[in-house]
């Protein structure tokens, strides 16, 4: 970094003693505004410190920030990597990441899904990792579609690129298929509901029952699921030489993150790590950004788990302590979760049937209204503590949207 | 007593159900059974042909490209218009409200042709609306003020043939500078309102119901909707007043 320009330097140096002034004064970790002083100095400081790095994107509408963090534990026996560890995931974010980490060689990069083409282009990522896209946040996220168009045309013009790609995702594969290289992953998709339609042609697709590994082809072109390298089996992963590779090992809890983790191994592969090197090291992530963390409280263990929109539910659903076990939901309509709740009919409730339900949040209304039509019996509180009280001591499940999760978070312990 | 069954068919899942629109067909059900009225429901796929059979058809929101196909497809198909030549009843949010009429906007605002069921023209706008709307329904209608969610670039302008649905007091509607939000036709209704708008207002989708019965339905006890309803139109119309 020493052979910035000297306008860059001035701009990293101040864009630092922002984000500590930021976090002294208790407003998050910083990274945010550092980035976006060090820009407006030099708007071209990303370019530059992204310059003779080998950088690793991370994009998906669900994942990325679990899967950021698995790719950079495995990475750890390359040397130092640079990451955006808090989820700052826009270019102000990545300023921030690269430049606090000015000789790392390495950097993973968790990326907006909007922002791929424009930080690919900054940066001239050596990696893209694309995992998923489903509809989320619809009153200010891009529509999936366009959005996969604009990964086509930002790969198409970035011929040194590799990208690594879920090809159980016919939107991701879509997106993916204008790269030079592709290592495809049948990373698996469980939500499906926004891929019935060929991304090519609009004609209808012909999918096979199964959730992992399962066939795709349109009926009308030739676009259809290329042969994958890698492939996750259950509990297991197959390498491109056949090998079984158990991920029994791994921590972070459902299907949801054997997938993120089968990613990771395709990643590091990519970079010379083995994944018998890499297996341990992803096991070493128990928790992230408060994700899937225990927090104690009045003798009942409160389990959060953050979901955003219907794919995510339907993960978190996954790993639920079995009925009877209660759980409690929070749901807020804030800028960052979107104003829209609508959302909420997507996600399939009926499942939770069958064990005590509580409901909270600034939309607890909504959703009440929502599992009443799936005939699911709840408790609505006005305040969350409420819901905590009323089961007994022993486990809690805890699913939130993204305000809502913090809001919970905050009050319980910011455990990392 | 016309029917004590009635068949639902929810048009095109797979290219219009962007925003929750399942939930309308959800609450249509759940309406009809409370009331001892037996429900058949098809999610029908955009490669099936449209049963013309139906009691109601509906049709939700989508992106830009599969509106055009599933414009595409409902009008080579011709099922939804003779279901609607039978007095079928369609109810349509957003994309699916803008198919229903003559055209509309695409992906670069170039008109694209609809099914004409409906007699509105929709076109591209200027700015994308986005926001909580609230309406009074035309009083002909029987329903009292509405709630939902807007979210469309697309501005649309009711001819001759239909009426409007409602008269906007927060949000913005159908965007043509009239003031109005959705419109309706016979027994044809569509509107820009997700929420899902059958889901906020109960009174709503006991509209959609008699129309599709031919008669009137005993009132049903309150749900969580009606708490919904009066939260959202508190929440919004209190917000509104703040600003001026």
């Amino acid at each position: 970094m020493s052979d910035l320009p000297l306008r860059s330097q001035l701009a990293v140096a101040l864009g630092r003693t922002a984000a500590k002034m930021s976090r002294l004064a208790g407003k998050g970790d910083g990274s945010v505004i550092g980035g976006r002083i060090g820009l407006r100095l030099d708007p071209e400081l990303l370019t530059r410190l992204a310059k003779d790095r080998k950088l690793v994107l991370v994009s998906a509408t669900n994942g990325k920030t679990t899967t950021t963090r698995l790719i950079t534990s495995a990475m750890t026996p390359l040397g130092e990597v640079a990451t955006n560890a808090f989820g700052a995931n826009m270019p102000t974010g990545h300023v921030s990441a690269l430049a606090s980490a000015p000789s790392a060689q390495y950097g993973v990069l968790e990326c907006d899904e909007k922002y791929v083409p424009q930080v690919l282009r900054e940066t001239g990522a050596s990696l893209v990792a694309l995992m998923n896209l489903s509809r989320d946040q619809m009153d200010r996220a891009a529509e999936i579609w366009q959005l996969a168009g604009k990964w086509r045309r930002a790969l198409a013009e970035s011929p040194g690129t590799h990208v690594i790609a879920n090809c159980d995702d016919p939107l991701v594969t879509w997106g993916a298929s204008t790269a030079s290289g592709v290592t495809w992953v049948a990373a698996g998709q469980h939500w499906r509901e926004d891929s019935w339609c060929c991304p090519e042609c609009g004609g209808p697709l012909d999918r096979q029952e199964g959730e992992e590994n399962s066939d795709w082809a349109c009926r009308q072109c030739h676009f259809r699921r290329p042969t994958p390298q890698w492939a996750l089996h259950g509990d297991h992963v197959v390498d491109p030489h056949g090998r079984q590779i158990p991920l029994g090992g791994i921590q972070l809890p459902g299907r949801a993150n054997r997938s993120n983790a089968a990613i990771a191994l395709a990643v590091v592969a990519q970079f010379g790590v083995p994944p018998e090197q890499a297996l341990p090291l992803l096991a070493q992530v128990k928790s992230v950004a408060g994700r899937y963390t225990t927090v104690e409280h009045q003798g009942r263990t409160l389990r959060l788990l953050l979901s955003k929109n219907p794919a995510g539910w339907l993960e978190a659903f996954d790993v639920l302590q079995p009925a009877p076990g209660p759980v409690a939901l929070s749901v807020n309509a804030q800028g960052p979760d979107g104003r829209d709740t609508s959302w909420l009919w997507d996600v399939d409730y009926r499942i939770l049937r069958g064990r005590p339900v509580f409901v909270s949040g600034e939309r607890r209304i909504d959703l009440a209204a929502r599992l009443e039509a799936a005939d699911v019996q709840f408790t609505v509180v006005d305040d969350f503590e409420q819901a905590v009280m009323s089961v007994p001591p022993g486990h809690l499940d805890v699913i939130a949207n993204y305000t809502a999760f913090q809001d919970i978070r905050t009050r319980y312990g910011r455990v990392v | 007593m016309s029917s004590d069954r009635i068949k639902i068919v929810w048009i095109y899942p797979d290219l219009l159900s962007t925003y929750g629109d399942q939930g309308n067909t959800i609450v249509l059900e759940r309406r009809a059974q409370l009331r001892g009225i037996a429900t058949e429901t098809v999610h029908l796929r955009s490669d099936e042909p449209v049963p013309p059979d139906g009691d109601v058809y509906l049709l939700g929101g989508g992106e830009d490209r599969p509106q055009i196909l599933a414009a595409q497809r409902l009008r080579n198909d011709g099922g939804l218009h003779r279901a609607v030549q039978n007095g079928a009843t369609v109810f349509a949010v957003c994309a699916g409200y803008q198919i229903l009429g003559h055209e509309f906007g695409g992906e670069e605002g170039q008109p694209v042709p609809g099914l004409g069921l409906l007699d509105i023209r929709s076109y591209r706008g200027q700015t994308r609306a986005v926001g909580e709307v609230v309406s009074e329904v035309a009083s002909e209608l029987n329903v009292p003020r509405v709630t939902g969610f807007e979210n469309h670039m697309g501005a649309t302008a009711i001819g001759p043939n239909a009426r409007p649905f409602s008269k906007v007091l927060s949000g913005v509607g159908n965007g043509d500078g009239q003031g109005f939000e959705g419109a309706y036709q016979g027994r044809i209704l569509g509107t820009y309102m997700h929420g899902p708008a059958l889901v906020r207002n109960p009174a709503l989708a006991d509209l959609v119901l008699s129309w599709a019965l031919g008669r009137d339905l005993p009132p049903l006890p309150p749900s969580w909707s009606e708490r919904l309803r009066e939260e959202r139109l508190s929440a919004v119309l209190s917000a509104a007043n703040g600003q001026t």
